[in-house]
């Protein structure tokens, strides 16, 4: 079975992301999508800290410790970025600015509820920064997730069984193996990888698939993760 | 007489700083901790503290201190974990019901502190709806959606890390280390900042990016 690694679902969910869009990209894997833009695609990448106009990561050199994303990743300003303070920042997603953010996630429902900001780790403080805004305010909202957790169970379910980051909102799902709409029925697979049949999927998922008519195969260029 | 609101020291900076208090502190995501003042409040020591900060624990903040110290008594924040292996002073007493939380999600977060500067009791927000965060609190339907009525915060204290500042109070930031500086200083009593360089002309205009009317001290720190 050919499924995807994690860096080559971030390149499935950067083919997506179209021409004059304003995009955030949550914490972790989904920043790595600014990577594998089509290069004929011009995007302001908004950072909720108030950095509208990310760029890429600083060179070592160059790194400015006030010069951060939300991640706390040192980066550059791209060429007419502009630096908010957080209350503009933050009017601008829930007024609606942001056209696609592409978040990760722990589970998503098949009426698109969304469970990604906490994990009831044991021994742990709770964490929500931004992600409920994003996922409630959001124009679209796209998460970026492995098909099951490593324990095989799945993480598209019929109910979310984790606390909610926002109810209704995820449009679209990107996984190791496949790329699955939510629509007003339920998950419609649009794409899947080679070697692994419509029953597999379906017993990897905990709410119906629908497939769709013109079903694709997922395929991504081969991508190394860092060691 | 000249407005001049410069002070020599992080301790005069937080003169008639009591037990109790509500103290804002900004900072976000490595950028902008006021940690001079943070240190200074620790060593004033008032106690009973609530903590108006993004994360109750940042590799790059001060803010643990005042937690460990046991001066405070909630926090009200987006992000409660530590970093380390072993749980943060914060997550520690938050375990054994030492300390209080209030989980606030970051755009309301800002959005209340803004409101409370504003003359804005409360707003509603379509943020939080059908979570845990929001259980408990008032719904009301515009339109198609559902949005949660969240109230403003004000406080007695802001500790504000800027890049320069005039006699006036006037400020400037440095990139991300604005964040939730221009908010927080309209929400407190009593606003201090703490900056790289005090300049000796008054900044100009178009350089302000809060205006002086909403700091009331500040101090320059190396």
């Amino acid at each position: 079975m050919s499924a995807l690694n994690r860096l080559q679902i971030t390149w499935r969910a950067a083919q997506d992301i179209t021409d004059g869009q304003v995009v955030n990209l949550g914490i972790g894997l989904p920043v790595h999508c600014s990577d594998y833009l089509r290069p004929d695609v011009d995007v302001t990448l908004q950072s909720e800290n108030g950095i509208i106009g990310v760029g890429p990561l600083a060179a070592k050199d160059k790194a400015d410790a006030d010069l951060v994303d939300a991640g706390s990743r040192r980066v550059t300003l791209r060429p007419g970025a502009s630096v908010v303070d957080s209350s503009w920042s933050f009017a601008m997603i829930r007024g609606g600015h942001i056209d696609v953010t592409i978040l990760g996630a722990f589970e998503v429902a098949a009426n698109g509820d969304l469970a990604n900001w906490d994990m009831r780790v044991p021994n742990r403080g709770p964490l929500v920064g931004g992600a409920m805004d994003l996922a409630a305010c959001a124009k679209e909202v796209r998460v970026i997730m492995e098909h099951v957790t490593r324990k095989g169970a799945p993480r598209l379910l019929e109910t979310c069984a984790l606390p909610l980051t926002a109810v209704r909102c995820v449009k679209r799902v990107y996984t190791d193996l496949a790329v699955v709409d939510v629509g007003t029925q339920g998950f419609v697979v649009r794409e899947f990888v080679d070697g692994i049949s419509r029953d597999d999927l379906q017993q990897k998922t905990g709410a119906k698939l629908t497939f769709a008519p013109d079903c694709k195969l997922l395929v991504a260029p081969p991508i190394a993760l860092p060691d | 007489m000249p407005i001049d609101k410069r002070v020599n020291s992080t301790a005069e900076a937080l003169e008639g700083v009591n037990d109790g208090a509500t103290v804002f502190i900004t900072g976000f995501g490595g950028a902008g901790f006021p940690n001079k003042l943070i240190r200074a409040l620790r060593e004033r020591g008032p106690k009973d503290l609530t903590l108006v900060v993004n994360s109750a624990t940042h590799r790059y903040s001060l803010t643990h201190e005042l937690i460990a110290n046991d001066q405070v008594r909630k926090v009200i924040c987006t992000a409660a974990r530590g970093h380390d292996k072993e749980p943060s002073p914060f997550e520690t007493r938050w375990m054994e019901n030492r300390i209080e939380l209030e989980m606030v999600p970051q755009g309301s977060f800002t959005e209340r502190i803004r409101a409370g500067g504003a003359g804005i009791p409360a707003f509603y927000t379509p943020v939080g709806f059908g979570t845990e965060l929001t259980r408990g609190k008032e719904v009301r339907r515009f339109g198609d959606r559902d949005f949660v009525l969240e109230h403003a915060i004000t406080g007695d204290l802001a500790l504000v890390r800027a890049d320069t500042a005039d006699r006036s109070g006037n400020l400037t930031f440095r990139y991300a280390q604005m964040n939730f500086g221009p908010v927080m200083a309209t929400a407190a009593k009593l606003s201090v900042a703490e900056v790289r360089e005090v300049s000796d002309e008054l900044l100009p205009h178009e350089r302000v990016q809060l205006p002086g009317v909403y700091v009331d001290r500040v101090v320059a720190v190396s």
